[in-house]
């Protein structure tokens, strides 16, 4: 195939790409550094109030907008550098915090108590969706043929649920005294609220993304679970190996690859946590970092949204995704070479 | 000797067993009772016991019942519909269509009986049954609390029935054009094995990675002052392109891209390049091999994908809650909108009422293109 046709059906896709992803992430970059503000004028503004005799007039000094000759507030655009890193990162704030060692003052802070909850958030995670994924995959390959597909259609159900459904959902089952916070006091025999303090709500949120996307790891585990050498098999057993020895020696290597291919989409999704916090309105005890740029990105009650404020978040949140991403890249490539 | 050497001791066959039906009771469970929920009055919906909110006596209580009459034919009425529809409809678009347009039988079949089921489950049924059932007696007393005045707030009051048309305007426009870019494009990158075709995918593998905030953000300033830039090029009417759903579609098709062209790839790269070189030895070009050899046998990958794309769009929240304002708003957002905003127990009914309706279409999804999905899951991770 040579370049003129490849670029004809590749090239449709790369604009989009293009003009949709790349151009914004680099329109973020500059806008990280730029504030875009009204300029406010200062006007002396007098009030009078009837009064009894004569009228009280009070004068006062009112910064108000400029405004343009169509009635438009006119804004400016300034260079700040690296300000909006600073009002998003508070560096001498968070400094102050950790050498005094106090994670109270730094939480207070909404990016590092953004950054605490989605690291810990995504890696506590991680192997409870390995974990579950594989043993799900393992008891739906050990059961009977038949209920196999029922078995995999009510799997998929949490995986193809609308995430922030899928959260309000779960939230339903524990708000207030939902059924399972009932089962729960009944069982503890003791009262029981889950919505009062942040590390419980945490706790739902990683029960949540477990069971969405735990189906997901089964079934890629599952396919892969079909093409494990039976002869292998067989020869550990005559070699007298145990259903565990053969697991962790035979089954666990073959799925290896897909267990890696499981965990790295596991890590760039729960990295971007963000439905979570919607479905359970955490938002007053719980933050991400995704939400913490879809925060600034929101209008604040004057109508304004700190873009710069978002950019700023934006990039911070990026320098994790590269990080992530550093290492299977490094494999791609070498593959790629060693491919050739 | 495989058979009895590999068979399991019968403990170890009943905790698995065990097991598997705890999952499935966990995976069901949370759908399953948000969907009893919607149909029950507030105190009976949020009750702690779970045979209040099965039973509900305080629905029951305001005379919104259904007999067992009802619920057995009901019953029925739902079993003919699925005998219809997995024996019926098969055999009749077999033989009322000709061979390649199957796919309009089904359409045709498929609305045919989703119409003649909603006209006789929520119209015809109720009519007969309201004479029925004062003349069975005990059979026919309301034994049930069930009640659909809240799925009526939710589409009619709140009109959620618009929502529901966005919805349907922005998923039907991204699964259309990010199928139609992106089969070129896998199509392209599989055939080529070009230095150039690698870094686009690898460059694709770190696009996929982006959170979507951070795109956003760069969208939102320029779309809303999207008007001003526009004018030199397309004069005074230049459009503001925040709230304008094909600006949305634009923008969740580029965000789709990545993951559609992978997937696409690997389904192109199962198909043997022999078949468009025989094409190409015959005489076509590049383009002319794609329509005619390729095209007809790549539907399988191209559906695949296409429903993930329709999931993509139909589940997201973050994109379209920022870039669409409130009179174009998906359904998603909205429901969001609808739990933080009110705080008595009848809006939360409400609320799961219209998550129920969310959820429904994707269940019956599920239900008709298990294979697909499952292959789209596995397609891009076994090959690793």
């Amino acid at each position: 195939m040579n370049f003129r046709t490849f670029a004809a059906f590749v090239g449709p896709s790369v604009f989009m790409m293009l003009l949709f992803i790349a151009f914004p992430l680099i329109s973020v970059f500059k806008q990280s550094f730029y504030v875009t503000q009204p300029i406010y004028e200062t006007v002396e503004v007098e009030t009078c109030t009837p009064g009894f005799l004569t009228q009280t007039c009070v004068t006062e000094e009112k910064s108000i907008p400029k405004l343009d000759e169509h009635g438009e507030i006119i804004t400016q655009t300034r260079f700040v550098g690296l300000e909006s890193y600073r009002n998003v990162l508070e560096p001498e704030r968070a400094w102050r915090a950790i050498s005094e060692g106090s994670w109270s003052v730094l939480s207070a802070i909404n990016f590092w108590k953004a950054l605490r909850f989605t690291l810990t958030f995504t890696l506590i995670t991680l192997p409870l969706v390995v974990g579950f994924g594989l043993a799900i995959a393992i008891v739906i390959n050990n059961a009977a043929q038949a209920i196999r597909g029922p078995v995999i259609f009510v799997s998929l159900l949490p995986f193809i649920i609308t995430p922030v459904i899928g959260a309000l959902s779960i939230n339903w089952l524990f708000r207030g005294d939902g059924v399972l916070t009932a089962m729960l006091e009944w069982w503890l025999n003791r009262d029981i609220a889950l919505f009062a303090q942040a590390w419980t709500i945490e706790l739902l949120m990683m029960l949540y993304r477990v069971w969405h996307v735990a189906p997901f790891a089964a079934i890629v585990f599952y396919a892969g679970l079909q093409t494990v050498n039976q002869d292998s098999l067989e020869s550990a057993v005559i070699d007298g190996a145990s259903r565990w020895q053969r697991l962790k020696y035979i089954v666990i290597p073959h799925l290896m690859p897909l267990i890696i291919f499981v965990s790295m989409i596991h890590l760039m999704d729960a990295y971007r946590v963000f439905e979570e916090i919607v479905g359970f309105s955490s938002q007053g005890y719980v933050i991400s970092l995704q939400w913490l740029t879809y925060d600034f990105l929101v209008p604040d009650q004057a109508g304004n949204r700190s873009i710069s404020r978002a950019s700023a978040s934006a990039m911070l949140t990026m320098v994790g995704i590269v990080i992530l991403l550093i290492a299977p890249l490094r494999r791609t490539w070498r593959d790629h070479k060693g491919g050739h | 000797m495989s058979s009895r050497a590999l068979r399991q001791p019968l403990g170890l066959r009943l905790t698995s067993n065990f097991f598997l039906a705890f999952w499935c009771l966990v995976a069901a469970f949370p759908i399953f009772w948000i969907t009893v929920m919607s149909f029950k009055s507030p105190v009976d919906a949020f009750d702690g016991n779970a045979l209040n909110v099965i039973f509900g006596p305080a629905t029951l209580a305001t005379g919104k019942g259904i007999s067992i009459l009802d619920i057995l034919m009901g019953i029925a009425v739902l079993w003919v519909t699925a005998r219809l529809a997995t024996k019926t409809l098969p055999e009749m678009v077999k033989s009322y269509t000709r061979p390649g347009q199957a796919w309009f039988g089904w359409i045709i079949g498929g609305l045919v009986l989703v119409l003649g089921f909603l006209l006789v489950f929520f119209i015809v049924l109720p009519a007969v049954l309201n004479v029925l059932n004062p003349l069975f007696g005990p059979l026919g007393r309301d034994v049930m609390g069930l009640t659909t005045e809240h799925y009526k707030t939710v589409w009619i009051d709140r009109g959620f029935s618009n929502n529901f048309k966005n919805s349907l305007i922005v998923t039907a426009g991204v699964v259309t054009v990010s199928l139609t870019v992106g089969t070129l494009a896998g199509y392209g990158l599989a055939r080529s094995g070009s230095t150039l075709a690698f870094w686009i995918l690898i460059v694709a593998l770190v696009f996929r990675a982006l959170p979507h905030s951070v795109l956003v953000a760069g969208y939102l300033p320029v779309f809303i002052n999207s008007a001003e830039w526009l004018r030199p090029i397309l004069g005074e009417n230049a459009p503001t392109l925040y709230g304008k759903p094909f600006a949305v579609i634009a923008v969740l098709v580029a965000i789709n891209q990545p993951f559609t062209i992978w997937m696409l790839r690997s389904f192109f790269q199962n198909i043997p390049a022999e078949l468009d070189e025989a094409a190409r030895v015959d005489g076509c070009n590049h383009f002319q091999a794609f329509r005619r050899v390729i095209m007809p046998v790549m539907w399988p990958g191209v559906i695949t994908t296409g429903l993930f794309s329709f999931l993509l769009a139909y589940n997201d929240f973050l994109v379209t809650s920022l870039l669409l304002d409130a009179q174009n708003q998906t359904m998603v957002p909205a429901i969001a909108g609808m739990f933080n905003r009110e705080t008595t127990t009848t809006d939360q009914v409400v609320a799961v009422a219209a998550a129920v309706s969310i959820t429904a279409p994707l269940f019956f999804l599920v239900m008709i293109f298990q294979r697909q999905i499952v292959s789209g899951l596995t397609a891009g991770a076994v090959k690793g």
